[in-house]
């Protein structure tokens, strides 16, 4: 009989801190107490400290590189470059083209090109010095529409320069190029006169047309613990490598060519991780630390300081986008055309992904019968640009989202009014075609936004004058003068889990065992546990699908199968889905069992069997016996149940190159905000009142923790909204630091109001949905409706700076 | 790298005296931060923490002596009466760990034209106090500040304190950052109004390679505010001031701001911190009368 799957409305137990539940964090306690160890924490004795010697040209050539003098600071072990690498010399997540240390030219401003081991940090910043690297500096290649568009613009990357990719770079500087064409503009789809002819007859169609240009910065992840680990040598050859990263098996995929071992020589353990957001998707130090540790024999550290963190990920693609939408009277959406630029910096990383996504979800949740959407990802000798929480969605979501104010107030509508009057629900077809085949509620979670209750205004705070409640803050600049009141609206659709064909799946392993008269089980996984709270919810689905209170984690490693990545919101959804999936074959062994020994009654089914209390009851009979009496110890030879499963989600396709259709996505998510400022008009400085936000997540497995990513989505939005930007000028970063590249502080995020609604998804474990990017995608655009609705200015670039405001040109 | 810990000031001067490349530290939110960037690598730390006369304050009939240790958090707690601007400056400095370590001296030793000591020190024509084994001179804050982190500490000279003039008037003080919070300065200003000598102080940070005074604008606003009873002034008086404040900024392009917008924040602070001052003023002299 085939393993049961217990349904949504299923879960009542009586085993506590199970799905739905909010136990604590296993990992919680150390945390707040300082004493949880990061990978930044980590120490052995005879451990050497490993360094890099970063470029400090964005673009340049490579004539020499002389390592002598370096080798002779006493202290120094090891000094790496490019001709030391003992296998490939590239490596990447979607094209293998990012070298382990830079050979014939630097590409961006901070690309490694040596390393060095030593018996102090110091001492190996002091070799680094002396390290002689012979440069023929080139121009940058910074303008990401030219490299877009411009034929003629200086290649990043050479043609043919990796003759294992001969389809690579065909294309000059463009990573992707993805058209989307629906409606009128199918038929025409290919010639740029016949789109210019249907645009100009759907323009004369329209009552109302909106065209803008809008920018999204360049957007950092901002987490708290700097790339780090530990590379241990290994007695057969092999490398044990401890390490803060989003997805162990990819990092090992890409480690172990390089070092010119086979996979399994490549052992990954998952050190603390402090904060990722996309961040450590990419490799930054791992081939690093082991090729050090294997030439030297010792064990290498590596911690990146703040700054070299800035040089050493990948940030969010800032953004160019050209938005027209036309609409009838009544609101009624007619056409809708974008063109979308992301930079990709002089890595690929995911940008070809995040070309995907910005792609099919470049126009949003709405119903529009004609669309047109060119959009390019190219290499710059920009700092690499690759994941981040909301992944391409983000940027777009920032423009249509402008787009829908834009129009409202041309057409004398509420701004909520023409999203309701245009919303998607279920069996929508976004613009590739693909049907929303789960609950989309977006017309009344819009509806239910707009009817949460407004914050009191500030003529009814019990001190209107307190620094604390004006933008400025406590560094004094208003008492209320020029503070003016906004509200705006923001919706988001993103993509959930891996799309685009990718044969996406976690595995899991669950142990049940009796230890001291007491059932225990084991979940062992390779997830990544970023802060997110992973930890907790496999605890909570191993406590509800087999009813037993003692859940041990055991730490995420190779020595497991691939977990996938955790990013795309999806490790609820996938890992989640694996320990349940490995949870009901250990539940249906577990049944085996009891029959094998007499414990069942004749005529009872396993659909009428369950574990529950650490006993195996029926809903007929009761109990029937103890886990503890039917398993036996195990340290006495009792049973061992162990299964290790696989859950892959449903198959998805790419798009296609032409006309950009297909079901290329798993899942669908979807967060509305409601944002109200108060904006000092004359200085140019915004304070946040509320920003109230609902959520459709399907299933709630942990109160606390959804409400914790909901607002901590929230805050990193309106981060992107006000103030955080790296910005890069002629492809440098002028401010690398958390001095000047700005997060939210406490006094910059609001108190949320959380409505939070469960339309499960039926293709979704317990019907739950990724619940941690689409918080992240409208948060931004409703922060800067309610500034625009302040102060009546446009408003193009996100982030907006003091200087958009007050309207001072930059 | 040599650590000196002198426990007497005069142990600390000889330190100074010996170790002229050395780099004094107290609380070292600066100091520390370009050790750890490895911008900075100094032969001799002095530590100063140990120096019981730095951390000492107090107030006589003329003055409020400000040791040049006392951390922000005790000038919050302690000088919001005596020395209102550079409390209020004070208050606005990062986040509470830094304003438990940080120190109004070492704000003067690092001079970064951000510093928001500064601009109140300007506007209420503060001395500094500095030693050395030659002895001990006071300097205006006014002729302290010489060029881009450049002042008129002699480098055998340690800062001992700061001589805060009796407040007589309204002291404000306002800045600029793009977060509530935590941020570093992008501009900002001083306005003190000197009632028993008529005189008119001003200080701007972050607009220049120095902190500046806006002096034409004090010329201005000495002759046209209302020293009896301190009537409102026309809206014509209240704009040119805050432009002359302006046009005394020189102020930059870089990552915090545009030097047009420096100019334009400088402008309506200084209109509002006039606009506070002058209802303040007539709410102190509505008590004396």
């Amino acid at each position: 009989m085939a393993a049961t799957t217990r349904t949504v409305t299923d879960l009542s137990s009586t085993t506590k801190d199970g799905v739905g539940a909010s136990p604590r964090r296993p990992d919680g306690t150390l945390k707040v107490t300082g004493e949880f160890a990061y990978s930044s924490d980590m120490w052995m004795e005879d451990m050497l400290w490993g360094a890099t010697l970063r470029s400090p040209h964005p673009h340049a050539r490579i004539l020499g590189i002389d390592i002598t003098e370096a080798l002779k600071v006493p202290g120094v072990q090891a000094v790496l470059t490019h001709e030391d690498v003992p296998g490939t010399k590239r490596y990447g997540l979607e094209h293998q083209d990012q070298p382990v240390l830079a050979f014939d030219k630097v590409r961006y401003k901070g690309e490694s090109v040596a390393i060095v081991a030593a018996d102090h940090p110091e001492t190996a910043r002091r070799a680094m010095e002396r390290i002689k690297v012979d440069y023929e500096v080139l121009a940058p290649v910074s303008d990401s529409r030219r490299a877009a568009l411009d034929p003629d613009y200086p290649l990043v990357h050479d043609k043919g320069e990796l003759p294992e990719h001969p389809e690579f770079n065909q294309s000059g500087n463009r990573l992707r190029y993805q058209p989307i064409r629906t409606g009128s503009f199918v038929d025409v789809a290919g010639s740029k006169e016949g789109q210019e002819k249907t645009l100009e007859r759907l323009r004369a169609e329209a009552d109302a047309v909106v065209a803008t240009e809008y920018e999204v910065g360049m957007q950092d992840q901002a987490f708290l613990g700097p790339e780090s680990g530990m590379a241990v040598p290994a007695e057969d050859g092999g490398v044990d490598l401890y390490v803060a990263t989003q997805w162990l098996h990819v990092d090992q995929k890409q480690i172990a060519p390089a070092l010119g071992l086979p996979q399994d020589k490549v052992r990954l353990t998952l050190a603390g991780v402090g904060g990722a957001f996309g961040a450590r998707e990419d490799l930054s130090m791992q081939i690093h630390a082991c090729m050090l540790a294997l030439h030297t024999g010792k064990p290498v550290k590596f911690v990146y300081n703040r700054e070299e963190s800035f040089y050493g990920h990948v940030h969010r693609h800032p953004a160019k986008m050209r938005y027209e939408h036309g609409a009838k009277a009544d609101g009624t959406l007619l056409y809708a055309t974008l063109e979308i630029i992301v930079d990709g910096g002089a890595y690929a990383s995911a940008t070809p992904a995040v070309v995907g996504v910005a792609s099919s979800l470049g126009i949003g949740p709405y119903e529009v019968p004609n669309v047109l959407v060119d959009a390019y990802g190219v290499y710059t000798t920009n700092p690499p640009c690759g994941a981040m929480r909301g992944f391409g969605a983000v940027q777009a979501c920032f423009g249509y989202e402008s787009q829908m104010d834009k129009l409202a107030e041309k057409l004398g509508m509420h701004p909520v009014d023409l999203r309701v009057k245009n919303a998607m629900a279920q069996g929508s077809r976004i613009i590739t075609g693909q049907e929303i085949d789960m609950p989309l509620p977006m017309a009344e979670m819009l509806e239910r936004c707009r009817d949460l209750p407004m914050p009191v205004e500030r003529t009814e705070l019990e001190d209107p004058t307190d620094q604390r409640t004006l933008p400025g803050g406590v560094a004094g600049t208003t008492r209320g003068e020029g503070v003016v009141r906004g509200v705006g609206y923001g919706v988001g659709l993103k993509n959930l889990c891996f799309s685009e064909g990718f044969d996406d799946y976690s595995t899991a392993r669950v142990r049940l065992e009796v230890v001291n008269g007491e059932p225990v089980v084991l979940v062992h996984t390779a997830a990544a546990e970023v802060g997110q709270g992973l930890v907790t919810v496999k605890g909570q689905i191993a406590r509800t699908e087999l009813g037993v209170e003692k859940v041990v984690i055991a730490p995420s490693d190779t020595q497991v199968g691939s977990a996938g990545s955790s990013s795309a919101s999806r490790q609820s959804y996938m890992t989640g889905g694996a320990v349940r999936t490995a949870c009901a074959s250990v539940r249906a062994e577990v049944f085996e069992l009891a029959r094998r020994k007499g414990l069942v009654p004749a005529g009872v089914e396993d659909t009428g069997l369950a574990l529950d209390g650490g006993k195996l009851v029926s809903a007929t009979d009761g109990v029937l016996v103890s886990l503890a009496d039917l398993l036996g110890e195990s340290a006495q030879g009792g049973e061992v149940v162990e299964h290790t499963r696989e859950y892959h989600h449903r198959p998805t396709e790419m798009i296609d190159p032409d006309l950009g259709q297909g079901d290329s996505h798993n899942q669908f998510g979807m967060c509305v905000h409601r944002a109200v400022v108060d904006v000092d008009v004359e200085l140019g400085l915004v304070k946040v009142v509320a920003l109230d936000a609902v959520q459709d997540v399907g299933k709630i497995l942990h109160p606390q923790q959804l409400a914790g990513q909901i607002q901590g989505g929230s805050a990193q939005g309106l981060g992107l909204a006000l103030m955080e930007e790296i910005q890069v000028k002629d492809s440098e970063i002028r401010n690398p630091s958390f001095t000047d590249y700005l997060i939210p502080t406490i006094l910059d995020t609001p108190p949320m109001r959380i409505d939070v609604l469960e339309r499960p998804d039926p293709h979704a474990p317990y019907g739950l949905r990724g619940a941690g990017e689409p918080p992240t995608l409208s948060s931004t655009p409703a922060i800067v409706a309610a500034v625009r609705d302040a102060t009546r200015r446009p408003l193009t670039h996100a982030p907006v700076r003091p200087e958009d405001i007050v309207g001072i040109d930059l | 790298m040599e650590f000196l810990r002198p426990s007497t000031l005069v142990e600390a001067l000889e330190a100074r005296s010996a170790h002229p490349d050395g780099v004094p530290i107290m609380g070292g939110t600066d100091v520390m931060v370009a050790l750890n960037f490895d911008k900075s690598r100094p032969p001799a730390l002095i530590d100063l923490t140990r120096v019981p006369e730095l951390t000492e304050w107090g107030t006589d009939s003329d003055h409020t002596r400000l040791g040049a240790g006392v951390p922000y958090t005790k000038v919050i707690e302690h000088l919001s009466g005596a020395a209102p601007a550079l409390a209020k400056a004070s208050r606005s400095v990062a986040s509470p760990q830094i304003r438990n370590r940080g120190t109004v001296g070492g704000n003067l030793g690092g001079a970064s034209p951000a510093g928001e000591s500064h601009p109140p020190l300007l506007a209420t024509d503060a001395e500094i106090e500095v030693a050395s084994v030659r002895g001990t001179r006071r300097v205006k804050a006014r002729d302290f500040y010489l060029s881009l982190r450049k002042t008129a500490l002699a480098e055998d000279e340690l800062i001992t304190a700061i001589l805060l003039p009796r407040a007589t008037g309204p002291q404000q003080f306002a800045k600029i950052g793009t977060r509530n919070a935590m941020v570093i300065a992008v501009t900002s200003f001083s306005l003190a109004l000197d009632t028993d000598n008529r005189k008119v102080g001003t200080g701007v940070g972050s607009a220049g390679p120095t902190p500046l005074r806006a002096e034409t604008a004090e010329e201005f606003l000495e002759a046209e505010f209302d020293w009896e009873d301190g009537r409102p002034l026309a809206e014509s008086v209240v704009r040119r001031f805050g432009d002359l404040v302006a046009a005394a900024a020189r102020p930059i392009d870089d990552q915090r701001g545009s030097a047009d917008y420096r100019k334009h924040a400088l402008s309506v602070m200084a209109r509002r911190a006039l606009s506070w001052s002058v209802t303040d003023y007539r709410k102190e002299s509505s008590r004396c009368a």
